[in-house]
């Protein structure tokens, strides 16, 4: 069991945070204005039942949801109290402080080695390839697939078994030394051997960047995660301590969900 | 005439082996105790009908092809065919026109040596009808008596209804893959000819071409069969020029129209781009010949070439460049269209731009497919005729100046064969070598690219 950092939902600062935010697909309404913290040093679990708006709002974290046509956002989501949604903000830079991990492992059919310098090759963040080779090797150190791959870094990352894709994927994003990373269901495809050595990294990662993971199972919000945001028709129903999310639910809807009695 | 009738009683034939059948198989549901059957009476029908008709096509069409070869040797067998010519083109004539008399297809005959078979045709032809009437009857009727005494309450009609149905796809596609063995075949045979004259070594490394239809056929002039500026050519026109145009602005089209294009601007702008490849490519030709070479020649002089051609490789290369766009954008669109969209997030994601998620993933992931679009524009484009018959000349120039006139093989394929030369002169049966190599060269691009579209499909799969 992973251990509480801070114990005061009050005393944590808010890494990002999100305004009256509601997104629309066409006239659909996918999130209906949620408001919501995310602190610096902790892992934040969105739960709720498919459906429910959790990755669609995950997305409009990093702007992942523009490029989508039909989407659109209304509202503020702050960065280090910066409006992401200002027009004059480079969406580019934003990505590069804000990293994605998806639902379906998606190395890039590159070498495992190009797969992780993609980042760090576009944004400049290597002078030549002595700095290039270390930032691979700490990536995949912190991923903890340096020791799996560190032999056949040639190799293609499609190559690789679902669970070391995935562990790849983060890799990839640590490799631009992002500030959040949003990982949106990360062990959905995996089994449940790859799905434990995923949630062990999150664990280890948590305290350097902040992480907010889309989850359908409640024991892995509970094992990963000191956060817990209750999703449910596009707002947020419940949000506060995982224990106490988990064991002491405030509303109704939550005690019925977390219980399995619907979603 | 009698085809028609052996089809039309085929097809009677077969509508009433359909009723009885499927009036016998409503009898069976009448007679079961629950009113089902393995089948339903409309299979039951079918499978007898198909069983009808199939057998009587099929004998149809062998009796057509080779009844007349069995009336003619009838007739070559009755005494009065006896004061015939031994053979050649008097005995040809003698005989078709003493049959078009006989069948009714001319009103008299102008050789007096033909009047006396004509009667002799007339009555082979009247035998050999009454013959294949008999003969169609009968296969029709013991196919149909075969079929529909196989009919019981839960005899499966209806799966042997469906094999029936895949083995006549199966021969609708076959026809397609035959015809290309026969094409095959008959280019073979003249190629050996060709090559019984010209030694293959001479045709494919010899460096000068300029047959003469008009010489001796028995003194072949092997060295003036040199193929190789013709290959040259087509390559240069084909391969390189073509290529250099069409491969930028066909990719440049399928990113703008994949990756940027809003999709009602995709709506109009991908079917113009298809309409370019439907456009005939003689039409491509009149462009080639009556603007755009001009246009080349007259820029090429005003840049103070001396006396340049006006049938140059760079106005036919060009031209089927704009022509093969199509072609690859179409395949580089799929191909880039078909890498999942969860590459192009992870890289967006990653905080690259669009062009850089382009240049640096969708590209590379989609380049085999783009390659094969590419080969199979090659070959397309080496195989086109049209457009460099209008356009390029028939001088065969070995040179690397595109303003120079050159020639392809599909040129002096035409050359050759409407050629003044005979049927057999060695200039003639050239085009068929040139075809030859043709084929195999283009057979040879479209394998490869489709080998590897498809390798390259089961990666994403």
């Amino acid at each position: 069991m992973v251990t509480l950092v801070h114990d005061n939902l009050e005393q944590t600062d808010a890494k990002m945070s999100a305004r009256d935010v509601s997104v629309y697909y066409g006239s659909k309404k996918a999130i209906d204005e949620v408001s919501i913290d995310i602190p610096t040093d902790y892992v934040t679990a969105f739960i709720g039942p498919s459906g429910c708006g959790k990755s669609t709002f995950l997305r409009t974290m990093n702007r992942m949801n523009d490029t989508i046509a039909s989407a659109r956002v209304e509202g503020e989501i702050e960065l280090d109290g910066q409006n992401i949604y200002n027009p004059k903000l480079d969406v580019v830079q934003l990505r590069a402080r804000v990293g994605m991990v998806f639902q379906k492992p998606n190395p890039f059919p590159k070498s495992i080695y190009e797969n992780i310098a993609y980042g760090p090759k576009i944004h400049g963040l290597a002078d030549g390839k002595t700095e290039l080779d270390e930032i691979v090797e700490r990536s995949l150190t912190r991923a903890g697939l340096w020791n799996e791959v560190k032999d056949r870094l040639d190799d293609s990352g499609t190559a690789l078994s679902g669970g070391q894709q995935q562990r790849l994927c983060i890799a990839r994003a640590i490799a631009v030394d992002p500030e959040v990373i949003l990982m949106d269901e990360p062990c959905s495809a995996l089994d449940p051997i790859a799905t434990a050595k995923i949630e062990e990294l999150i664990s280890e990662l948590h305290g350097r960047y902040a992480i907010v993971i889309v989850t359908h199972s409640m024991q892995q919000a509970a094992r990963v995660s000191q956060r817990t945001a209750f999703f449910h028709l596009g707002k947020i129903v419940e949000y506060g301590r995982t224990s106490d999310i988990f064991t002491n639910p405030k509303e109704q809807k939550t005690q019925d969900y977390i219980t399995g009695r619907y979603g | 005439m009698s085809a028609t009738i052996l089809l039309l009683l085929a097809l009677g034939l077969g509508l009433a082996g359909w009723l009885a059948a499927r009036a016998r198989a409503w009898a069976f549901r009448r007679q079961s105790d629950d009113g089902r059957l393995g089948s339903l009476p409309n299979y039951h029908a079918w499978y007898v009908a198909l069983w009808i008709v199939i057998p009587t096509l099929a004998f149809a069409l062998v009796w057509t092809a080779i009844a007349p070869g069995l009336i003619t040797q009838s007739v070559l067998g009755t005494p009065e065919a006896s004061s015939l010519p031994a053979f050649g083109f008097e005995r040809t004539n003698i005989l078709n026109e003493a049959r078009a008399v006989a069948t009714g297809n001319a009103m008299g005959v102008f050789n007096p040596a033909a009047e006396g078979l004509v009667q002799p045709y007339r009555s082979a032809i009247q035998r050999y009808s009454i013959i294949g009437l008999i003969v169609t009857l009968l296969i029709a009727f013991a196919g149909g008596a075969f079929a529909f005494l196989r009919l019981k309450p839960d005899f499966a009609a209806r799966n042997r209804v469906e094999r029936i149905v895949m083995a006549i796809l199966l021969v609708a596609s076959l026809v397609a893959i035959l015809t290309t063995v026969g094409i095959f075949a008959s280019l073979i045979f003249e190629t050996v000819r060709f090559f019984g004259m010209v030694s293959p070594l001479d045709f494919l490394f010899g460096t000068h071409w300029s047959p003469d239809p008009m010489a001796n056929p028995d003194n072949p002039q092997s060295d003036r069969y040199g193929a190789i500026p013709l290959f040259w050519g087509t390559i240069y026109i084909g391969a390189i020029i073509a290529m250099i145009v069409a491969i930028p602005l066909g990719l440049m089209s399928a990113i703008y129209l994949t990756q940027y294009a809003n999709p009602k601007l995709r709506a109009w702008i991908k079917p113009a781009l298809e309409v370019l490849a439907g456009v005939p490519t003689v039409v491509y030709g009149y462009f080639a010949a009556l603007t755009i070479a001009p246009a080349i020649r007259d820029a090429a002089a005003a840049m103070g070439v001396s006396n340049p051609s006006s049938e140059s490789a760079l106005a036919a290369g060009l031209v089927m460049g704009v022509m093969i766009i199509p072609f690859v954008s179409s395949m580089a669109d799929d191909s880039i269209a078909a890498v999942p969209q969860a590459m192009r997030d992870g890289s967006l994601a990653m905080g690259a731009t669009t062009n850089e998620t382009i240049s640096r993933v969708l590209v590379p992931a989609a380049l085999p497919g783009i390659v094969a679009g590419v080969m199979l524009a090659i070959s397309r484009a080496i195989g086109e005729t049209m457009i460099v018959v209008m356009a390029a000349s028939t001088a065969a120039n070995l040179t690397g100046n595109p303003l120079e006139s050159m020639t392809t093989v599909t040129v002096q394929i035409v050359a050759m064969l409407t050629g003044e030369g005979s049927f057999d002169h060695p200039a003639t049966l050239s085009a068929f070598a040139l075809g030859f190599v043709l084929f195999l060269v283009t057979l040879a691009l479209n394998f490869f690219a489709l080998r590897v579209v498809k390798r390259y499909r089961e990666a994403y799969e």
